[in-house]
């Protein structure tokens, strides 16, 4: 069975590490936030100006002025801070954040994302992706393994206009967990019940399969 | 005490003219200068750069100047929210530029701080970069990005004192901080005005120096764009 949006956060959530500051992503991304590992300590960065984001609020307790990247009304955890969007954005690009998560419309075997625009249908704009997805050290992309047409979005190279170049080393998919390495897609799990001849059929892009392929683990 | 206060908006916006560039903080609606919004429809000043990070909702912020064709080119990085600025920009009417969030905070930043470029690995490799001076340090490559040059800059802020001291609240500061370094005319708009003296100088976000106007805000609508909350179990 492929993977929920629900269950691909979850499978991302294992690779959150004790004492990370982690940004989510709008879409999957976010849901990551429901399945912290028990026994570590992580912090949410929203780059509209906060660490230290919790849960939405109790109902009859939303705040216009507490919201998350999403715009949504969220709280803030104790010992959480609030800060402008320049020194938001020096977090992110200097580095002091572990962690990028987010959502994609294709992603390349060179490790490219394009995630912002179709040219001619859809203009929204990059957000902040642009700046995390240049300066981040560890960026795990959250999507389906092809889109509503069944195309591929794990490509040779990516036909949108791009949000970054050579960033992408993680994926994880309703299909596998993969690699970005070497100019090629490495598998490394896929999902329960998910042969490794269907994610190859559904991977446009150069995927490599070593020796056997293990179930992810929930 | 320099005494910056202005009584409304009326006078606050003295000074503006068709076809200015302004700054105007604010992510999504949160932390929005709506009274100032407000005054730029009602002077029916058109043809106007807006630096912004969003573009507002098709009623509410920055979207009512969309409606009446008062904005020639927007200036942010996602605009996701809007229908008809989706319309205006796909059918040309408007010309758009979107840019990284972390440069369009920093590009506001420079332009106070007396910075005139930058480099920044935001946007590298893709459209953004296109036409602009790169440079590699360290093994890496960066874009060389521009400070802005705003005629106003519109801010709103939870609190402030009569010699232009700033307090702002959650995530409405957001780009407010810098916008009001950026703006040759800062005006600044709050939720409550107090005499200088009142706010605690240890606790101040924008301090005085960069604001020129500031009045006392009314009828804030605070509206919230994806109300999201937790059942009462």
């Amino acid at each position: 069975m492929a993977l929920s949006k629900q269950e691909i956060a979850q499978r991302i959530a294992q690779e959150l590490q004790d004492k990370w500051y982690v940004n989510l992503g709008i879409g999957i991304p976010t849901l990551v936030a429901n399945y912290i590992p028990k026994n570590i300590d992580v912090v949410f960065q929203s780059e509209n100006g906060m660490l230290g984001m919790g849960p939405f609020p109790i109902e009859g307790e939303e705040d216009a002025d507490l919201i998350n990247a999403g715009k949504q009304t969220v709280t803030i955890l104790k010992g959480g801070s609030l800060f402008d969007s320049a020194m938001s954005f020096a977090m992110i690009r200097g580095q002091h954040v572990q962690l990028t998560v987010l959502g994609a419309m294709e992603v390349s075997q060179n490790g490219d994302i394009a995630n912002w625009k179709i040219p001619g249908k859809m203009v929204k704009g990059m957000g902040g992706a642009m700046d995390l997805v240049a300066s981040a050290e560890n960026i795990i992309v959250a999507m389906m393994h092809t889109d509503k047409s069944g195309a591929s979005k794990l490509l040779k190279r990516c036909s949108l206009p791009l949000t970054g170049v050579n960033c992408v080393k993680k994926v994880v998919t309703n299909l596998a967990y993969l690699e970005i390495k070497n100019n090629a897609f490495y598998l490394i799990e896929r999902a329960p019940g998910v042969s490794v001849e269907e994610i190859i059929a559904a991977t446009e892009g150069t995927l490599i399969v070593e020796g056997e392929i293990p179930e992810m683990k929930f | 005490m320099i005494n910056k206060v202005v009584n409304n908006a009326q006078d606050a916006l003295l000074g503006v003219e068709n076809g200015m560039t302004f700054m105007l903080g604010g992510f999504g609606l949160c932390g929005i200068p709506e009274n100032c919004i407000s005054e730029l429809v009602r002077l029916g000043v058109s043809n106007l750069t807006c630096i912004s990070n969003n573009a507002g909702v098709d009623d509410f912020g920055l979207g009512l100047l969309l409606k009446k064709h008062q904005i020639k080119k927007m200036i942010s990085s996602y605009v996701g929210e809007n229908e008809e600025f989706e319309r205006q920009m796909l059918s040309g009417e408007m010309d758009v530029e979107l840019i990284p969030q972390g440069t369009l905070a920093e590009r506001c930043r420079a332009t106070g701080a007396g910075i005139p470029a930058f480099f920044t690995p935001a946007g590298y490799g893709t459209e953004v970069a296109e036409g602009k001076e790169t440079r590699e340090f360290n093994g890496k490559m960066y874009v060389l990005e521009h400070a802005f040059n705003p005629e106003f800059a519109f801010v709103k802020a939870w609190k402030g004192d009569t010699a232009g001291n700033l307090i702002f609240k959650g995530t409405a500061r957001n780009f407010n901080p810098m916008m009001a370094m950026a703006g040759k005319i800062t005006v600044a708009e709050v939720e409550e005005l107090v005499e200088a003296g009142e706010l605690d100088p240890n606790q101040i976000h924008t301090p005085g120096i960069f604001v020129q106007r500031i009045f006392q805000g009314k009828d804030y609508e605070k509206r919230i764009e994806q109300r999201t909350v937790t059942p009462k179990s």
